[in-house]
């Protein structure tokens, strides 16, 4: 029999919650080895899944597992990854395994210094692995019912970690926005999806959520065009699309650094992947019809995303409205349906993930010794803490799209794919590089550089060694795709060949 | 050796920047370790260069010591490196004034490591464009030689360093944000980044694109490649970001911000601009001309009227970069022809002779200003007897940057004269009048500094002006050198020009 391992990764996060809830909870050394050994173990079996799936040439659904799971309904708990979800198996990993680095953190009672997560690290990491599962089971899926079910599972336990550990001053109400967008979405998303269910039944008399089924049901174009929005925007909810992106910014800054990580770096990825696999793959005329829809939104998302950026004072809002920009351009990329766009769109999900989990890690550092985040008090930091500096300098880079980063590799083709076609679209939204340069430039000079203020002389102690190998993983990554994109391209490639076919147009 | 023959030029491309990764193991408190270290990473670039120039066979056509690796083939583009004599001409140069410019920052002592870590980044992506073949890679390195730029100015720079990095960094992103568009435009046209491909592909299309005719669509990217080019050159008037980016620049900075990274704009036009869009070059090059000839004459003026030594010579780079510009017009004016390559000629010359007077000025403006922290002309005065070799030094760099006959800025700035002369007659008329001011502005420096009454505060006691050092001299002595050379006996080099002339236009 062949090793399961994509249900041993789904549910490796799961396993962990369970052992950790019985752990006593004044154990927190304990607590964060078991989940630190959990998302080590994770993060190398997802690392195994991607190398084999780059080295190995493959292409299409890989690593398939089906178990039956409620075969009246034709629900089974069906696992596979294709091109576009191996990567972003990798970026959850990885992101786990960083956010559980950063969340020990440091505690010193004499220098004010509580970093990470002090206040009850056991539950916090329970619901932060229940969330990871959740995250792992939508990227892995073949099964739409599953699918849904992992995606809930992903957003529930978001509400208690921002609500219980998030920023004392807008916890309630962010958690609250954001749980809500999330669940309007994903039901409206859930009606198009039984639509599905009942109209390819009808049809072909087999009735199931396979999503391998779906994808040849051969649903009629006014059917397609009828239900696309409703399940594309449902989950671009959570991708942060315009004009649904107000929750995001306000829940990136209320959630706790390794949630916001998780946030911003994995769980919007996942609305921007659900909309790929339900909305434009399951109903690929549909797709073809609201594209200039999607290209809009996208478009107002990427340029409007950057200016709102740009006028932030604070360092959490700055990094929250970039992630609208840069979800924005994954959106562009989706919206031309071409190889290029698609492609583009892969490489930058996992590059944002990678990249904005690196930004919420670093001001959260600075967060927890500064205990403010508004940029025109910051200064100096690159003093006390240089590792940090230099992490944030060079996701920086990639946020500018710089070349020779991970940034530039995932932009140029979204670029390309669009100039191929509405060219204007092209023109308006590379606004937002320059907008992006002027203010990453600007704030990591008046962050990291300039004298320390007063307050802050003696109080700040560098970031613990820990943080240093989560800077260390998240940097290598951005640099080795942005110097050697075969590392990555190919294989979302052999994902956006399979969608091309769907659409017919390879 | 094989090896050394098959990669030289990925050697050259890439051994600063790996030296620069290997100092990061070095430990940040051996200074003395650290600029040495630096300084033989770029000897080594230097010492490969002059190699390739001794092999480079100047009478074939084409790309020589070319290396093709996969890069990012999901959209065509390849590593591919490829010199020929136009680039090979830039490749010394670069090579030449990296080590001296690191050798010229010994005096530095705030954390040298990143500094010397960050000259090594920006030898390669300098390199990486002048080698370029492939227009990603070249969009790709031309972008990377910003970062580190913009670290050196932001970090080790003078009291307006702020305001002067954030503008040249954003003046130049924005400037090539046309330029990005114009090669996605390119890109997505011809699924391919090969250069020779693209010229060929382009030049041959036909009818319309994108729904409009294919002529007006090629004006517009001509325009915005030329914007992307005039503000890295910088031509009037694109250039207000140099004055404040030279200024405030630490010595080693300005020394290769003026002495490579103007280039690289020219190098543009010369490589993209010219080849891409011949029909556009020759229609718009009465444009190309008033604005060399507003950067030559307004240059001047502005150079004259600074009261700030370093900005005075930043000024000048305006006032020079103008003639290689006009050299190009007339290139653009009428490709092909015996005066278009004399123009030309002088202008990739110039091009190199810019280099060396303009990184051996800001060099003795930085010397000065280490021993007095004033950069204010009207607090010298009468220098020459306290510091007689610097002075003789800074006279001679002065009289190659003046266009001394017998020097070397005297041969390109006339060739450039002489080939635009008949076909931009009234644009070279005014320019010509305009090096009357160049050598106004230059002598008007000259003077405050060394002449006039002696300024006594620097004649005694703790602020006794000192004579340039061995080191200092060490620095100047090749660029003075070529300068000499060139001037005297301009053949040698102006063989490999003209020859990549004769080949490319």
């Amino acid at each position: 029999m062949v090793f399961p391992v994509l249900s041993v990764i789904v549910f490796t996060p799961l396993v962990a919650a369970l052992i950790i809830l019985m752990i006593p909870g004044h154990r927190k050394t304990a607590v964060r080895s078991v989940a630190l050994a959990a998302a080590t173990f994770a993060l190398l079996l997802s690392l195994w899944v991607y190398v084999q799936y780059l080295t190995q040439h493959m292409s299409g659904y890989q690593f398939k597992e089906q178990y039956s799971w409620l075969p009246a309904l034709g629900i089974s708990l069906h696992f596979g990854v294709d091109g576009i979800s191996a990567p972003l198996v990798l970026l959850t990993g990885v992101v786990m395994f960083t956010g559980v680095l950063i969340s020990w953190g440091d505690f010193n009672e004499e220098k004010h210094l509580s970093a990470g997560i002090q206040d009850r690290p056991r539950e916090f990491f329970a619901f932060l692995f229940i969330l990871a599962s959740g995250v792992f089971g939508v990227f892995a899926s073949l099964d739409l019912f599953m699918l849904f079910f992992f995606y809930e599972i992903a957003v529930f336990p978001m509400y208690l970690l921002i609500v219980i550990w998030g920023w004392i001053q807008t916890r309630e109400y962010a958690a609250m926005k954001l749980t809500l967008y999330l669940f309007i979405g994903s039901v409206i998303a859930l009606v198009g999806a039984l639509a599905m269910y009942w109209t390819a039944g009808q049809a072909t008399g087999v009735y199931t959520f396979d999503m391998l089924q779906l994808e040849k049901a051969g649903f009629s174009a006014s059917f397609q065009n009828l239900w696309f929005l409703p399940v594309f925007f449902g989950f671009a909810v959570l991708g942060g699309i315009w004009p649904f992106h107000n929750w995001s910014p306000d829940g990136h800054v209320a959630a706790p650094t390794a949630v916001s990580m998780f946030h911003a770096g994995v769980l919007m990825k996942l609305g921007a992947f659900a909309a790929l696999r339900v909305g434009i793959m399951l109903l690929p005329e549909g797709a073809e019809h609201w594209s200039w829809l999607i290209m809009l939104c996208a478009g107002v998302a990427v340029v409007y995303g950057a200016f709102i950026a740009f006028i932030q004072t604070d360092f959490k809002y700055m990094v929250g409205f970039s992630s609208v920009s840069h979800m924005g351009l994954v959106m562009l990329g989706f919206s031309t349906l071409n190889r290029n766009g698609l492609t583009g769109a892969g490489v930058q999900m996992f590059s944002h993930g990678v990249m904005t989990a690196l930004f919420f890690a670093v001001v959260g550092m600075i967060y927890d010794r500064a205990h403010t985040r508004e940029i025109p008090q910051l200064g100096g930091m690159a003093k006390v803490m240089p590792f940090a500096a230099i992490g944030f300098i060079i996701g920086g880079l990639v946020s500018m799209g710089m070349p020779g980063f991970s940034g530039f590799i995932a932009e140029f083709p979204i670029f390309l794919g669009v100039w191929q076609t509405h060219w204007l679209v092209a023109v308006i939204a590379s606004i937002s590089i320059i907008i992006t340069a002027a203010y990453i430039m600007r704030n990591i000079r008046q962050v990291f550089f300039g004298g320390i203020p007063e307050k802050f002389e003696g109080h700040i102690t560098d970031i613990t060694i820990l943080d240093k190998i989560a800077i260390s993983t998240l940097c290598l990554l951005m640099i080795g795709i942005g110097l050697f994109p075969s590392l990555m391209v190919p294989v979302v490639q052999t994902g956006v060949n399979h969608i091309l076919q769907l659409l017919g147009v390879a | 050796m094989d090896f050394l023959n098959t990669h030289l030029l990925s050697l050259i491309l890439f051994i600063p920047a790996v030296s620069a990764l290997v100092m990061l193991f070095l430990p940040k408190d051996e200074i003395k370790l650290l600029r040495w270290f630096a300084f033989v990473a770029s000897l080594i670039p230097f010492a490969l260069s002059v190699y390739s120039w001794i092999q480079f066979k100047s009478d074939a056509a084409g790309y020589q010591f070319t290396e093709q690796y996969t890069w990012y083939a999901a959209i065509g583009s390849t590593l591919h490196l490829g010199l020929d004599g136009l680039s090979l001409t830039m490749v010394l140069l670069t090579t030449l004034l990296t080590p001296l410019a690191i050798l010229a920052s010994f005096s530095v002592t705030d954390r040298v490591k990143p500094y010397m870590m960050l000259f090594l980044f920006l030898e390669t992506g300098m390199l990486g464009v002048f080698m370029a073949v492939d227009l990603l890679i070249f969009f790709v390195f031309w972008e990377v030689g910003l970062v580190p730029m913009y670290f050196l100015i932001n970090q080790w720079g003078s009291a307006n360093r702020n305001y002067a990095s954030l503008k040249f960094m954003i003046y130049t992103m924005g400037g090539s944000l046309g330029l990005l568009l114009g090669i996605q435009l390119l890109g997505a046209l011809f699924g391919s980044f090969d250069l020779a491909t693209i010229i060929s592909k382009w030049n041959s299309i036909q009818g319309s694109l994108l729904g409009y005719p294919v002529e007006t669509v090629k004006a517009v990217v001509f325009w915005a490649f030329v914007i992307a080019f005039a503000i890295k050159v910088p031509i009037w008037p694109f250039h207000t970001w140099l004055p404040d980016a030279h200024t405030e620049a630490p010595t080693a900075g300005s020394m290769l911000l003026a002495g490579v990274l103007l280039k690289l704009g020219a190098y543009g036009f010369l490589r993209l601009v010219l080849p891409l869009y011949p029909d556009q070059a020759h229609n718009f090059a009465w444009a190309l001309a008033l604005l060399a000839t507003a950067a030559i004459v307004f240059g001047a003026f502005a150079s004259y009227a600074q009261t700030d030594f370093k900005r005075l010579v930043a000024y000048s780079s305006v006032n020079h970069m103008g003639f290689v510009v006009l050299g190009i017009a007339a290139a653009a004016m009428a490709s092909g022809t015996a005066d278009a390559r004399i123009a030309l000629n002088g202008a990739i010359l110039q091009m190199f002779n810019h280099g060396l007077s303009a990184a051996g000025m800001f060099f003795l403006v930085g010397v000065i200003y280490e021993r007095t922290h004033t950069r204010n002309l009207d607090e010298f005065g009468g220098l020459f007897p306290l510091v007689p070799i610097y002075g003789g030094i800074l006279l001679f760099t002065s009289m190659a940057s003046l266009g001394l006959p017998g020097l070397n800025g005297f041969v390109s700035e006339f060739l450039v004269v002489r080939g635009s002369y008949p076909l931009l007659t009234p644009y070279t008329a005014i320019s010509m009048l305009g090096l009357l001011f160049t050598g106004a502005y230059i002598l008007k420096g000259i003077m405050k500094v060394l002449h006039g009454p002696m300024n006594e505060h620097w004649a005694h006691g703790e602020h006794k002006l000192t004579e340039i050092n061995t080191r200092e001299i060490i620095v100047m002595a090749p660029l003075m050198a070529l300068i000499l050379v060139i001037g005297v006996w301009p053949a040698w080099i102006l063989d490999v020009i003209n020859k990549a002339v004769m080949h490319l236009f």
